[in-house]
This record gives structure tokens, C-alpha cells and sequence, in this order.
């Protein structure tokens, strides 16, 4: 184990790199990639990578990386890609393409908003995209985070009780061109950490065939056996986290990042880098008497709705802060949660940070005074930062 | 006119016991796309194969799950990325030191258009990847539009009056990859195709074969009359068999007689180019001037032209 200074793109590839590597005794690893910033720099290390058995193919669009994924997962490799917003979006079909096939590959995403109007700053609106193609997702906060989230949803993906592509964001330049220390394993604990990629669906020798016509009561068979595998998924997580504490000797983060929550009054729900700075906020108010606390969810997808709920269970007011707009209707994560808390809370959405607007401890004081003052929730509203 | 006749070949015993394509596949009667892939086998039989199909008619051959009429490992690609889905099986099977031939069966529709990205990207990396497109020069699958690889006269269903546009020359967008092997093949023509279907399956790096695949239903003629327009477009020059190693080694494989008579018998016997005003006539010059360009390419005596 080294302390190195990592941007968050290099620290997603570097993983890559290592579970890529931790394959090289089964089918190997085969990834393929195309530039979109802010995720550039995430490729550009893979390609510089030595991966003993493995291949990255320079293809000619998101679409095609996705399907190079797509071909070198159903032979049963190891498979990573990486992009951003209108790359993401250009991808989708082939998105919904993986998880149809229930191929365990992950992709990092640096969250960037879509245009046109062109905008390369941090939003959800893109990864969102994804929401309800069956795709896990995670939300970091730093690097060290990104790190560890590529390589557990590896092993979270690859669970024979699992088998589905998992998505790994963070916020573009937020994290993605930030370096900060980060924490590297040996090749030795990654190969303990990551066994040998079994994909039992893989093309092999036997006449079956991938992703052909379904009538619908088995396509709604195999629906629901992917809506059982992604709830399942919460659990299998907990495994995932105490394999790699007793390997690596720490524990990555939980599906939810509660701070200060439990005796708290308000509370700040948020995902990505919003949450660093909601739990400053946490610490402000704290010091002036507030019961305030902050919660990060990490895991979107599968939704750890259980623990939402107790968490959520005697707070009178809950702000949700999502980097990203629903159009017409308000923040995701609002839309997801609302439904978790008392029916006397006030669940308020606040729609800050969107398309990459500076959000500082001052912005969410500001709100949070707003939602003191509230006697019910109003409709959704946009903070616009400058 | 050299037609050699299927050299005593018939059926394998590996085409017997594992044909490519099962009974209770989902093919029209007189689909070229059969015949093609039970040739295929046979050219095959000491090959493992791995199959990639786009959205095509081939797409819903293969049966609903969990039978496949499909006698080889094979993965339903999304419409535009059959190319890059075969990259990454090519290259895990060359990472796994496995001699699996990989390749991808598509229309024209995911060949010319929507995929024509896609495959040149592919042959521009040279993937290990054999790409057979069977055109039927229609979007089959959703009942028989226009693609750019319907040729100019031909009635389809968003062109209910003949396309206006001639067809798209994809041997030589491929040729100028400069990929290793690319031919067209005619199914009337049973020696020539099971030699380069070998040839293909022999060879590395990207190849390309071009198979014209009569289709019924799109062409509204009779499914017995299937290969017998396909020896009439090749008899009347309308479609050249010929293939270009190296994107630049033209060869010729069979001499039409361009016959009007052979034209008029290929439009005649489909009802998709009747009331759309093309004729013999019209088509002539086209042809001419397309075969005048393979002699040049070949190194054969370009004959003078009357008119000059």
C-alpha cells in the first residue's frame, strides 16, 4: 500500500489497470474507449497502461466503446470503458444493450452537463440518463472514493447473483482533474481483492444465443429476474465492503454517508461532491446550535430505500440537493426520496449546482434558512449560483 | 460465359449434423440469406465460429429464446455496432490464443448506413474480422424500405415511385480501407463462392464480402426464382463478382455477356421495378461505365468506346 497524489480520472484508470491485470490468468481484459471531456484523461492513462493479457481499442465513437465492452465481455473478459455527457448519450443504446445481456462490465463516468448550449461542467443530468436502464450507479465524493468505488463494483458486477454493468461518477473537474492523495494497493491484494471474471452467459463453444427476440412473458420473466438481482444487489454489497476491509484494511464507504443524522432535526440529502460541502454546512450550524445532519447517498441504484427510511424517520425537514433538473417535475433524487419520509416532514427540492454552478457552504446556509421558515414544502426550485 | 457447377460438393457431414442454419428458422422462402449461410457451412466445417448479427431480417432468423435456429455461438448486437462488438470478441479470442473466426452477419441497412461508421472504423484498425453483408437492397426486416444500397429504379416502400439515387459502391468505400481481402459474391455461382468464403475464413485481418441475396418479398418475385436473377444480374453486368486483395489487386471472376436480354429477364421478373421508368437503356450506361472502371482496376483491356 502507497499514498500517491491521484486525479480522480487517473485514480478510476489506475483501477481499471489493476483489475484489468488481476484478470490476466482467465480470459483477460479488453476495453474500448473515445475521448469526451472531462473523462479524457481517465482513457489517455488506460491507453499508456502495460495490462499483461489485455487489449484497449481505440474506436470511433462512445457507441462503438460500448460495444467493443459488449463483444469483449460476452467472450467472457474483463471490461471498462469510460465517458461523459453527450458521449454517455450517444452511448445509451448500447448502454441498455449491456445490461440486457446482464454483462458485468463498469464504466466511469465524469459527470458533465448535456448540450448543446455546450457546457462541460459537473451535472447528473447525464449518468441520470441511465437511471432505469439496469445499471448499478455509485456517486463519489473524492478520490479515494473513485478508487475503491471502480474496483468493488467490479467485484460487486461480477457476483454470480448479480452479473450487470455497474456505473462508477463523479463530478467532472470537481473530481476528475483534482488530484489528491490517494491510497494504491499492491497488484497482490487487487488479485486477491478481484477473482477470475466468470461471465456464464459467455459465447463458447456451445450454440446459444445472445440477446435474441423474446416474447413478452419472458422478456417480463427476465425483467423481473434483473429487478430481483439489482435489489439483491444492496446486500451483496455489505460482502463486497468486508472483503475489501479484510484485504486492503479499511472500508470503502457505505451505500449511504450519514453525517451527524442521527439526532438531527433537518437534514441535508445530496449526492457526489454536494455532500463534502453539505456536511461543512453540518458543521457551521452545528457550532450555532442547529440539529442539523447531512446524508450522502453513494449508492443510487440499487436505492438503499430500507436505510433511507429509518434515516429520514423523525426529521421535520429534509432538503434535497441534486445537481441535476427533471424538467417540469424538480430533482431526481427529490422524486426518489420524498416518498421515505414522515408524512409531516417537509421535503423540499432544491435544484443547485446544475450545470456546474459553483456551490459554496453560503449557497446551502442560505436555503437551509429558507426551509427553517417553511411551514410546508413549496414546488421545486432552481438555486442559481454564480 | 464460365459457370462451373458445385464441383461435386454436397452437403458435409458437418453441414448434415450441425448446419448453420436449423430447421425452424424464421426465413421467407427463397431468402438469399439461407442459402448463403448453409454455403457458409460448408466452407466452414473445420472452423469454430463465433457470429455477430445487428438488427437485420437474420436477427429474427435465429428464433425467440431460449431455441436458436442458429447452429454457432451467436450475440444480437444493437443496429450500428456489429463491427465493434466483433473487435472485442476478435480480441479476446486473440488474447486467449483461440484461432474462433469471428464473424458478423448484417444487412445492408446496418452495412451501408447506420453501420457504415462502425465497419470503417473496424477495417480501418484492421480487426481480425470476417464481414459478410448479404444485401437484399432493402430494409427487410421492416417490411422493405429504401436504403442506400437499393439500387436506382426500384420501387420499395418509402419509394413507392423508384429511388432516384443509384446505389452505393461499398467495395470500393472498403477497398479504399485497403483491408486484406474483399469480393463480392453471387450465390448462382456455387464454386466461386465456397473458394472465397475459404479464402476469407483463411485469411486475417479484416475482410469483406459482399453478397447480393435476393429477397421475395422486397423484390415481389417468386422465391424459386431466387438464384436465377442473381446469375441474370451478374449475366448482364448489373452485378460484378469479382475481389480486390489489399484494397488495390483488382481480379475479375465472371465475365458477363452483358446481354440486354439478361437485363430485361432481371427486371421483368420483379414487379419492384415495374412503373418506375427504368429500362434496359437506362441502366446501360451505368453498367458500362462501372465495368469500364474494374478493367482498369483489374489491368484488362478497357474496350474503345463507339461514341467517342
Amino acid at each position: 500500500m502507497s499514498v500517491e497524489l491521484f486525479s480522480a480520472n487517473h485514480a478510476a484508470a489506475l483501477a481499471a489497470t489493476f483489475a484489468g491485470r488481476a484478470n490476466r490468468t482467465a480470459r483477460g481484459f479488453c476495453s474500448g474507449v473515445y475521448p469526451i471531456t472531462p473523462s479524457t484523461e481517465c482513457m489517455e492513462y488506460l491507453c499508456g497502461q502495460k495490462i499483461e493479457k489485455g487489449r484497449v481499442i481505440r474506436v470511433d465513437s462512445e457507441h462503438n466503446a460500448m460495444g467493443v465492452c459488449i463483444g469483449a465481455s460476452a467472450a467472457g473478459a474483463r471490461s471498462f470503458t469510460t465517458t461523459s455527457s453527450n458521449g454517455l448519450a450517444y452511448m445509451v443504446e448500447n448502454c441498455a444493450a449491456a445490461a440486457g445481456y446482464r454483462l458485468p462490465i463498469v464504466m466511469s463516468i465524469a459527470n458533465r452537463t448535456l448540450g448543446p448550449p455546450w457546457n462541460i461542467w459537473a451535472d447528473h443530468g447525464d449518468s441520470l440518463l441511465l437511471r432505469d436502464l439496469g445499471w448499478l450507479q455509485f456517486y463519489s465524493a473524492d478520490n479515494q472514493e473513485v478508487f475503491d468505488t471502480v474496483l468493488c463494483a467490479f467485484r460487486l458486477a461480477e457476483d454470480p447473483r448479480v452479473l450487470m454493468p455497474a456505473l462508477c461518477c463523479m463530478d467532472g473537474f470537481i473530481l476528475s482533474h483534482t488530484m489528491a492523495q490517494v491510497e494504491i494497493p499492491t497488484q497482490d491484494q487487487v488479485d486477491r481483492f478481484l477473482p477470475s471474471t466468470e461471465v456464464p452467459q459467455r459465447l463458447d463453444k456451445t450454440a446459444h444465443t445472445l440477446g435474441q427476440m423474446e416474447l413478452p412473458y419472458q422478456s417480463a420473466a427476465h425483467r423481473a429476474q434483473h429487478h430481483r438481482a439489482m435489489r439483491g444487489a444492496r446486500e451483496v454489497y455489505a460482502e463486497v465492503q468486508d472483503a475489501f476491509e479484510e484485504i486492503f484494511g479499511r472500508r470503502p464507504a457505505d451505500p449511504l454517508v450519514a453525517y451527524r443524522a442521527e439526532d438531527a432535526e433537518t437534514l441535508i440529502v445530496s449526492m457526489g461532491t454536494l455532500g463534502v460541502t453539505a456536511e461543512r454546512v453540518v458543521d457551521l450550524l452545528r457550532e450555532q446550535g442547529q440539529a442539523v445532519g447531512s446524508v450522502r447517498v453513494r449508492m443510487f441504484r440499487p436505492l438503499p430505500d430500507a436505510d433511507l427510511r429509518k434515516l429520514f424517520a423523525g426529521k421535520k425537514r429534509v432538503a434535497v440537493l441534486d445537481r441535476d433538473v427533471s424538467l417540469g417535475f424538480g430533482g431526481v433524487l427529490w422524486g426518489e426520496v420524498r416518498g421515505f419520509a414522515d408524512p409531516a416532514a417537509i421535503v423540499q427540492s432544491y435544484m443547485i449546482g446544475v450545470a456546474g454552478g459553483d456551490v459554496r457552504p453560503e449557497h446551502m446556509l442560505d436555503l437551509l434558512a429558507e426551509l427553517e421558515q417553511s411551514h410546508e414544502a413549496g414546488a421545486p426550485r432552481i438555486v442559481e449560483v454564480a | 460465359m464460365n459457370e462451373p457447377v458445385l464441383n461435386g460438393i454436397a452437403l458435409t457431414e458437418k453441414d448434415r449434423r450441425d448446419p448453420l442454419l436449423r430447421p425452424g428458422n424464421s426465413n421467407c422462402g427463397g431468402c438469399g440469406m439461407s442459402n448463403l449461410m448453409q454455403m457458409f457451412r460448408r466452407a466452414a466445417a473445420d472452423h469454430e465460429l463465433k457470429m455477430v448479427v445487428p438488427a437485420c431480417c437474420a436477427a429474427v432468423t435465429g428464433g425467440t429464446f431460449p431455441q436458436s435456429a442458429f447452429g454457432i455461438p451467436t450475440i444480437m448486437s444493437t443496429f450500428a455496432s456489429a463491427a465493434s462488438v466483433a473487435s472485442g470478441l476478435a480480441a479476446v479470442a486473440q488474447l486467449n490464443g483461440e484461432g474462433t473466426r469471428i464473424v458478423c452477419l448484417a444487412g445492408d441497412g446496418g452495412t451501408y448506413d447506420i453501420g457504415m461508421g462502425t465497419l470503417s472504423a473496424a477495417a480501418e484498425r484492421n480487426e481480425d474480422i470476417l464481414y459478410i453483408c448479404y444485401d437484399n437492397e432493402i430494409y427487410g426486416n421492416t417490411g422493405g424500405q429504401r436504403s442506400s444500397a437499393t439500387p436506382a429504379g426500384a420501387a420499395t416502400t418509402s419509394t413507392p415511385s423508384g429511388k432516384r439515387e443509384i446505389k452505393k459502391d461499398i467495395l470500393g468505400i472498403m477497398a479504399a480501407h485497403r483491408i486484406p481481402y474483399a469480393a463480392s459474391i453471387s450465390l448462382a455461382h456455387g464454386d466461386d463462392t465456397l473458394r472465397k468464403l475459404q479464402y476469407a475464413l483463411d485469411t486475417r485481418g479484416f475482410r469483406f464480402l459482399h453478397v447480393l441475396s435476393p429477397c421475395p418479398t422486397g423484390w415481389k418475385s417468386e422465391p424459386a426464382m431466387g438464384i436465377e436473377l442473381v446469375r441474370l444480374a451478374v449475366r448482364s453486368g448489373l452485378f460484378p463478382v469479382f475481389e480486390i486483395f489489399d484494397g488495390e489487386r483488382y481480379v475479375i471472376n465472371v465475365e458477363p455477356d452483358f446481354s440486354a436480354e439478361a437485363l430485361m429477364m432481371y427486371l421483368s421478373l420483379q414487379r419492384r421495378f415495374r412503373n418506375t421508368g427504368v429500362t434496359e437503356e437506362s441502366l446501360q450506361p451505368n453498367i458500362e461505365r462501372y465495368w469500364n472502371y474494374l478493367r482498369l482496376m483489374s489491368g484488362r483491356i478497357v474496350p474503345a468506346r463507339r461514341d467517342v
